[in-house]
């Protein structure tokens, strides 16, 4: 392997570009958990979001439209898991992988007509100074807008989640409904919001993939990555900057076991597929072990039901 | 789109009704193991299945079904709902075929690129398309200034192995520098994965990107970084016009044609087929101008030599890696070898995942 520093920068750039929808999708999937509903329609979102920005950008020519465009489906798509779990009371389980195959079936349809058209460019920030500091250039400049904005949400959901007002009223819902409710809190409303919020999140995971990352649309293009975005969250204890840490780990053995593939180093490949996954298990737990942590942060009433006392 | 919601609902409710009454009509039967809408090996199966709708025989189809447990359980859904003729396209419906046609003797089954046959209805068809992987290779040996060959590749069988030794041997025979990386993707449709594997490549000096996966991810990865792609399965040309030098495509149609009639006329018969350049299932994509006309005439010789038999992919002296001979002087590998090639030839980094 060559061992330039350049060549560490550009492999370090190209991490953190891989690692964007799982923290996209991740931060927002925590926020739902958080107030006690767990969606597992993550990866329908996501792709409902990549074929809502990409088909947008194809019809209005314009990347601004495609990208809140996605967030806009995201959110439409959680909706209805929104209206039948808190309105109509379904089980979230089953609710939620409902709208992940609803979510591959839907786009699958939406794209029949966009499959084989190339994307577009997506404007990268600060292409001159990636060019002219070394190592440093390639790791911080000539991304994407919402590169940066995904490094700096997990940051941001912490502070929310700790120092403000709203995020303790969504611990509240999260962690006793019941108690909540009895305070005076709308924890049906406050559970449709954060519902929102996450659908909006992977509708904008799943544009990055099909306007910027993979700039096309393909069936399937989210290829699973909802599904690791959600054990990222249980993994990282509920906590907003493990899920920034565990993508990381993620997203950087993903691809430096292809360089290392490439490179023609002597492990079995098999071992190297499935490092990425052990190892990003490996490090959260062992990140996570402070058990008085956990129960703070974990919300007690995940997944069930809440219903209202009359 | 309300159209199309509108069709697809009256294709469902026609399925339904057809379900119904079940065995009254010859249909046939195909298992892919991605999208139609793949722009690669997928999409090349259901232009066959066009090709066997338009003679005006019914044809069901099951998109994106894993190789594993799942595939056995949609097999015999087919052969139950009576379909008489059932294609499974992808090598790891291998077992699942078969022990569904043990049940069903009376339907006839078609496996794409696997070997066993252990039942009398069962039948094997592939495509020769290590023959397209000679090409490539000879026209990467002389293209590349790196000296250094990109090959993402999918799953450990003969027949990508096969395809990666085809198109080493090639490139060797124009270009005695030749070195070939491998990136292993266990899988063979995953965009973001296969873009990820051809950055990596790229990365390391490749300057010749090849894949044995179906989506068009690597060859836009190859254009933006401004170095050759080879298509996969279909003529992957707009989706990269600079970076492209040619597709091999895989044509299906004629044979599905030919079977879907002989079973529906009572004539099918199990048989192991494997056709090349010189049947039309392997084709390749116009070449590209941008690697000169000498070139271009060079490779549509040696194309027409493949097709003729003058020409052999696997033509002795071969070494494996250690130096051992595996195919003789003058001699040419039969097709036993070639259907279970397991090594690699000399010049292939890296070693074969166990």
């Amino acid at each position: 392997m060559s061992f330039d520093l350049n060549f560490i920068g550009i492999l370090v750039g190209a991490i953190m570009a891989s690692s964007v929808p799982l923290i996209l999708a991740a931060s927002g999937e925590l926020i739902t958990e958080r107030s006690g509903v767990l969606n597992l329609g993550v990866e329908g979102m996501m792709i409902i979001g990549a074929i809502s920005g990409f088909a947008l950008m194809v019809v209005t020519d314009n990347l601004f439209f495609a990208v809140v465009g996605s967030m806009l489906s995201g959110l439409i798509i959680s909706l209805i898991f929104g209206l039948l779990t808190q309105s109509l009371l379904t089980n979230h389980v089953a609710t939620g992988l409902a709208l992940t195959i609803f979510g591959i079936g839907m786009s699958a349809m939406i794209g029949k007509n966009f499959v084989g058209i190339p994307g577009k460019e997506f404007p990268l920030l600060f292409v001159n100074l990636r060019e002219s500091i070394p190592f440093l250039g390639p790791v911080f400049f000539g991304h994407s807008i919402i590169l940066y904005f995904a490094f700096g949400l997990p940051f941001l959901t912490n502070y929310f989640l700790k120092k403000t007002k709203t995020g303790l009223i969504i611990r509240a819902v999260g962690d006793s409904p019941t108690s909540a409710s009895n305070q005076g809190i709308n924890v049906t409303l406050v559970r449709y919001s954060c519902i929102l919020y996450g659908g909006a999140m992977c509708g904008l995971a799943g544009a990055y993939l099909s306007l910027i990352y993979t700039p096309q649309w393909i069936e399937n293009m989210t290829g699973g990555r909802g599904w690791i975005a959600l054990a990222l969250v249980v993994f990282a204890t509920w906590s907003p900057i493990k899920v920034l840490i565990g993508a990381l780990i993620f997203g950087g053995i993903t691809i430096l076991q292809l360089h290392m593939q490439a490179v023609g180093l002597r492990i079995p490949v098999q071992l190297l597929s499935a490092l990425p996954y052990i190892m990003t298990i490996i490090v959260l737990v062992v990140i996570s072990r402070d058990s008085r942590k956990i129960k703070l942060n974990t919300p007690t009433s995940l997944g069930q039901i809440f219903y209202k006392e009359k | 789109m309300y159209k199309l919601f509108l069709r697809s609902l009256i294709s469902v409710l026609f399925l339904l009704g057809f379900s119904l009454n079940a065995n009254a009509e010859f249909k046939v039967g195909f298992v892919y193991v991605g999208p139609t809408g793949d722009h690669g090996w997928t999409y090349q199966h259901h232009e066959g299945r066009n090709a066997v709708e338009a003679l005006g025989i019914k044809t069901t189809y099951v998109e994106s079904v894993p190789e594993g447990a799942d595939a056995e359980r949609v097999i015999r859904q087919l052969a139950q709902s009576g379909h008489d003729l059932i294609f499974t396209t992808s090598f790891g419906y291998m077992d699942p075929t078969n022990k569904v046609a043990k049940d069903f003797p009376n339907v006839k089954f078609e496996h794409a690129t696997g070997y066993k046959r252990e039942h009398s209805n069962v039948s094997t068809y592939s495509a020769r398309f290590y023959e397209g992987r000679t090409l490539l290779g000879h026209m990467a040996g002389k293209m590349t200034k790196t000296n250094t060959i990109g090959y993402i590749a999918s799953f450990p069988i003969p027949e990508v192995i096969r395809g990666i030794n085809a198109m080493t041997l090639a490139a060797q025979k124009v270009n005695p520098d030749i070195k070939t990386k491998i990136v292993w993707v266990f899988t063979w449709y995953d965009p973001g994965k296969e873009s990820e594997a051809a950055q990596a490549l790229i990365d390391q000096g490749a300057d010749i990107i090849m894949q044995h996966t179906d989506s068009t991810a690597p060859v836009q990865v190859a254009e933006k970084a401004g170095v050759w792609s080879f298509g996969q399965a279909s003529d992957m040309q707009r989706f990269a016009p600079k970076s492209i030098l040619t597709s091999i495509i895989d044509d299906w149609a004629p044979y599905y044609v030919e079977r879907a009639i002989a079973a529906r006329d009572g004539t099918w018969k199990q048989q192991d087929t494997w056709h090349g350049l010189k049947e039309g299932m392997v084709a390749m994509a116009p070449y590209n101008s941008a690697m000169g006309s000498n070139l271009v005439k060079e490779v549509e010789q040696l194309q027409k030599d493949l097709a003729s038999g003058k020409v052999h992919s696997f033509t002795g002296p071969i070494y494996d890696q250690k130096g051992n001979i595996l195919v003789a002087e003058g001699a040419v590998a039969d097709d036993g070898m070639l259907a279970g090639m397991n090594v690699y030839v000399k010049g292939v980094e890296g070693d074969i995942p166990q």
